[in-house]
């Protein structure tokens, strides 16, 4: 379900009543002001470990480029 | 190596003729709006491929991230006055510097709330402030859309200005895993030698990064700051510790906002920590002293480890640069590392105090008939 607070959207997710009960008590007098942006915190926390990378990599002719300006700032040998 | 904000390297670069395409309609645009272009362009504001809608927008002065929740805090925007171009076009950006130097394909055409936008970037609406004066200057219709840099001119210091993709590879080729960025826009003095070799000590490189372009009256050339930084380099440090690469970019004076900025372009170089100081980014008294260390626990998922310097100087007690976690001492045995009282000296052709500023830095200083802009 989503639904909108203060122009901001939001979606509900149902986590066991134990578990959200032990994360209250434990955010007590922390800067967290309410179980929602505790675990918000904890999932980007989460999350932002598991972004996909894609670099592209140099093509021979242009890694040879490269490899002479580093060198030619002393910073390659 | 920490992955590119948002997960991927941007490139938008594409040589390309513009014999075919010089009729398309066309915005002329000042040199830091060519500098965001080339800063999209070369991955350095990855995620962004362009220049931001209005949902990005709001979503980054609500909630200090892009639509898709990744961490942005400072808006990187096109106005225009142009009142023919429309949504669904594609225009051509021209720079007096650069001749044409990009195209745009218009997604959005929009208007925003100054007053709005100054008071949640810059927490103000003084116009005192240089960044709400900066949007006050604004035109009143933003574009968005992504953005092809059809050219990149050579200028001034270039070799010293390697894109992420060429930090990152330098970093793999020297084997450093763990890197830590350091940003300036002046001379190294003591001070700022202690901050970087006390992050230095415990990652593997150091990663000096000037922001170099425009200036004030009273700073340092940017001739002068590069020279300077090569100087103690080759004095002073491990000469495969440190690297230093120029960043073009305008300052915004937004304080915490930038400090989140200034630490995503320092994750897509390819560091994995960045040196936050006191009143980072700030001017005047705008923002409290500590604000732009505060502002990193809204992060979590930011990427790159902050690392914070509160106030650091010389203790004459100790004997030895100091910061305020380590010496005891009271505040009367403390020499400040003032920027200003160390322009003034040199400013008079004399040499600063070692204590100040290492004697071969001064001396590279003291070489340019004019190391301050007129």
């Amino acid at each position: 379900m989503t639904e909108e607070k203060d122009g901001k959207k939001y979606t509900t997710i149902s986590i066991p009543t134990p578990l959200a009960d032990k994360i209250k008590k434990r955010i007590e007098g922390t800067g967290f002001t309410s179980l929602s942006s505790y675990v918000t915190y904890v999932l980007r926390e989460v999350i932002s470990g598991m972004e996909e990378d894609s670099e592209e990599a140099f093509s021979k002719e242009d890694e040879e480029k490269v490899k002479d300006r580093l060198r030619a700032l002393g910073y390659l040998d | 190596m920490p992955k590119p904000h948002g997960g991927k390297l941007v490139n938008r670069l594409v040589k390309k003729d513009v014999s075919d395409i010089k009729e398309l309609p066309k915005i002329e645009i000042n040199t830091n709006l060519a500098e965001d272009i080339t800063n999209i362009a070369k991955g350095v504001f990855s995620p962004l491929e362009g220049f931001l809608c209005n949902n990005d927008l709001e979503n980054i002065v609500k909630e200090k991230r892009l639509m898709d929740d990744t961490p942005w805090t400072i808006p990187i925007l096109l106005d225009f006055n142009n009142e023919e171009i429309k949504e669904g076009e594609t225009i051509l950006l021209s720079n007096k510097e650069n001749g044409v130097l990009a195209l745009v394909d218009i997604d959005e055409i929009y208007t925003y709330d100054k007053k709005t936008l100054a008071q949640e970037i810059y927490r103000t609406k003084d116009t005192n402030h240089p960044g709400v004066a900066n949007i006050n200057n604004m035109k009143q219709n933003l574009l968005g859309g992504k953005i092809t840099l059809l050219d990149c001119k050579t200028r001034e210091f270039d070799e010293y200005n390697l894109s992420p993709k060429e930090t990152r590879f330098l970093f793999k080729e020297k084997g450093w895993k763990e890197i830590v960025a350091f940003q300036t826009r002046n001379p190294p003095h003591i001070g700022h030698e202690y901050v970087q070799k006390t992050a230095l000590t415990f990652v593997d490189g150091v990663f000096i990064n000037p922001i170099i372009g425009k200036k004030k009256t009273g700073d340092f050339r940017d001739e002068v700051i590069l020279a300077s930084y090569e100087t103690l380099m080759k004095h002073y440090y491990l000469k495969e510790r440190a690297v230093m690469s120029i960043l073009r970019t305008s300052m915004k004076y937004a304080g915490p906002r930038e400090a989140i900025h200034h630490a995503i372009m320092r994750k897509n170089f390819g560091c994995t920590h960045f040196i936050v100081g006191r009143d980072h980014a700030g001017v005047g008294n705008y923002y409290g002293p500590y604000d732009a260390h505060d502002i990193f626990s809204e992060f979590p998922d930011l990427g790159i480890i902050p690392v914070f310097f509160r106030s650091f100087s010389r203790c004459t007690k100790c004997n030895s640069v100091v910061n305020d976690k380590i010496c005891p001492h009271d505040q009367k045995y403390h020499i400040n590392f003032s920027g200003k009282k160390i322009r003034e000296i040199l400013n008079n052709g004399e040499i600063p105090s070692e204590d100040m500023m290492r004697k071969e830095v001064a001396e590279t200083i003291l070489k340019f008939d004019k190391p301050f802009i007129e």
